[in-house]
């Protein structure tokens, strides 16, 4: 029996709407929340930490640097099989929020950590989805 | 704040770890609940009828109402009945939560089990659903989990990932020494040599083999990650007048700490100041006890970085300067600093969620005295840590003999 593993994509739901929707649009838009001036990622209904009921949307521009990585040389689980080596990222914007993504465009000996780094939209317009990945800038 | 010190551990059963991919089939979760108690009954020398509290994780068999399904299959009437959902910390939580309730006078004697055979029978005509769990490790690929929406989609799954990515970041931050890394298996690898049971018992190592090794997740070796094994432990945790009636010498439940700040950690404030910090300063904050009166540490070792990050924030070494530490130290049994002492997961073996109580029973052995070729010598306090997921959620236990 041979079992394929298809790539698990994002589905959005009613509070991340908005961030996926800009990612459809190439841009980027993360909550923030006014009353601890705080930028909020991933998407919630109140602010971490205050609880506060006040996020609003904001776009940013995406631009941030490299905090960490590694390079998964074995495949993360059967649906990312073919995506070896992948280079499994965490990225700071610049207003301070982290997200998980990977890295692309570059070759493994010519990551730093710290370096520039810029989004990149890869459209899935069979899942309806965009995801952002990064390049270094 | 904290315990009086008056519960201790009095029996323990840890089984000898089988490897994953050659495992037999094993009695239902909840038989070997049943199991490990009875032995680790027997151990203490107390009567299951003196049982009336419970602490478990959770059973293949059951989704819900574990710990009443537990409380009623053993025939225990329980005053504390708990499930503890901490992943690799849930062995030292589970240990304090039973001193607690012990304290407060809710229950003489606790068990605290983690059966970890999982390979357990099929019927037909009951097919168990193929769970998330299996491909996605601890993370949850339901609509509407955070991780399904935001982690899983990049690869960000499992651990390995992880962890190479809190080793890049230690490397970019203090300077990186594959060597010291490859040491603590190493000297783990010692320990777990002289150790029955253990799984690495004949099989020695050296600081080459480990860095010939394949890369797993940069900069990880595969020698440097936990294998996957089944197994099981569990743990009786009695009150002072029980306690003087087993069969063992008392190991008194002196401190704990627990912390829990994210799951993921690509939102820790900042990826090396883990919990460790707090859960260390709150367990020798309820102790007269200070880091140096260790005789021995046990440190929750899935992956070598780990180990250095807990020795670091648990404060035995300065931050940053973990590689010279491990470098500096002899970490065998017969050691200046003795960790690990049973060969900690690395060198024992890591039998699932029973894992985390691979540390409680090692410093158990050493304290009651029990622990053969591999004991240290003098050995009457200990400090064991737990952590659970990507060093989101740790414990720690300080225990004491009399």
């Amino acid at each position: 029996m041979s079992m394929t593993f298809e790539r698990p994509m994002p589905v959005k739901t009613p509070t991340s709407a908005p961030f996926w929707d800009a990612l459809a649009q190439h841009k980027i838009a993360i909550q923030y929340s006014p009353s601890s001036d705080a930028w909020v990622f991933y998407p919630r209904v109140r602010a971490p930490r205050t609880l506060a009921d006040d996020l609003v949307w904001r776009e940013i521009s995406g631009a941030g640097t490299l905090y960490t990585y590694t390079v998964a040389r074995r495949p993360v689980s059967p649906h990312f099989a073919d995506a070896v080596p992948q280079i499994l990222a965490i990225v700071q914007w610049d207003e301070g929020p982290r997200f998980s993504t990977e890295l692309v465009n570059i070759a493994v000996e010519d990551i730093e950590i710290g370096m520039r780094v810029r989004p990149v939209f890869v459209d899935y317009p069979e899942h309806d989805v965009t995801m952002l990945r990064y390049e270094p800038s | 704040m904290g315990l009086r010190g008056d519960a201790a551990i009095v029996g323990y059963v840890e089984l000898p770890p089988e490897r994953m991919n050659r495992s037999g089939l094993a009695p239902f979760v909840l038989e070997q609940w049943a199991e490990l108690s009875a032995a680790a009954l027997d151990d203490a020398g107390l009567p299951a009828e003196s049982v009336n509290g419970i602490v478990t994780s959770h059973l293949a068999e059951s989704e819900l109402f574990v710990p009443s399904t537990i409380a009623e299959y053993l025939g225990v009437d329980a005053n504390f009945a708990e499930l503890l959902d901490l992943g690799g910390a849930s062995a030292a939580g589970m240990v304090w939560r039973a001193a607690a309730a012990i304290e407060l006078g809710l229950c003489d004697v606790v068990l605290c089990a983690l059966p970890a055979r999982y390979i357990t029978a099929m019927s037909e005509k009951k097919p168990r659903a193929l769970t998330d769990a299996v491909f996605f490790g601890a993370s949850s690929n339901q609509y509407g989990s955070p991780q399904a929406e935001f982690e899983i989609p990049y690869g960000n799954i499992g651990q390995n990932g992880p962890y190479g990515q809190v080793a890049h970041r230690y490397g970019a931050e203090y300077g990186y020494d594959e060597r010291a890394m490859a040491k603590i298996v190493v000297d783990q690898r010692v320990n777990a040599n002289h150790t029955e049971g253990a799984i690495w018992k004949d099989t020695p190592l050296t600081v080459e083999d480990v860095l010939a090794s394949p890369v797993i997740a940069d900069p990880l070796h595969m020698l440097e990650i936990v294998m996957p094994c089944v197994g099981g432990a569990a743990v009786v945790v009695a009150g002072a007048d029980y306690a003087r009636r087993s069969k063992n010498r008392p190991v008194w439940i002196k401190g704990f700490g627990e912390h829990v700040p994210y799951k993921t950690p690509t939102y820790a404030r900042d990826l090396l100041a883990t919990p460790m910090l707090k859960v260390a300063d709150q367990a020798f904050g309820m102790t007269s006890l200070t880091r140096a009166d260790m005789d021995m540490v046990s440190i929750y070792d899935c992956y070598s970085i780990t180990v250095l990050l807990s020795l670091e924030d648990a404060g035995f070494c300065e931050k940053g300067k973990g590689m010279q530490f491990v470098a500096d130290h002899d970490l065998t049994f017969r050691g200046d600093f003795p960790v690990n002492t049973a060969g900690g997961q690395l060198g024992f073996g890591q039998a699932g969620l029973a894992g985390g109580m691979h540390h409680v029973c090692d410093a158990t052995r050493q304290i009651m005295g029990r622990a053969g070729a591999a004991q240290v010598a003098d050995c009457n306090r200990a400090f064991v840590s737990g952590n659970g997921g990507i060093l989101s959620e740790q414990t720690a236990l300080i225990l004491q003999g009399d």
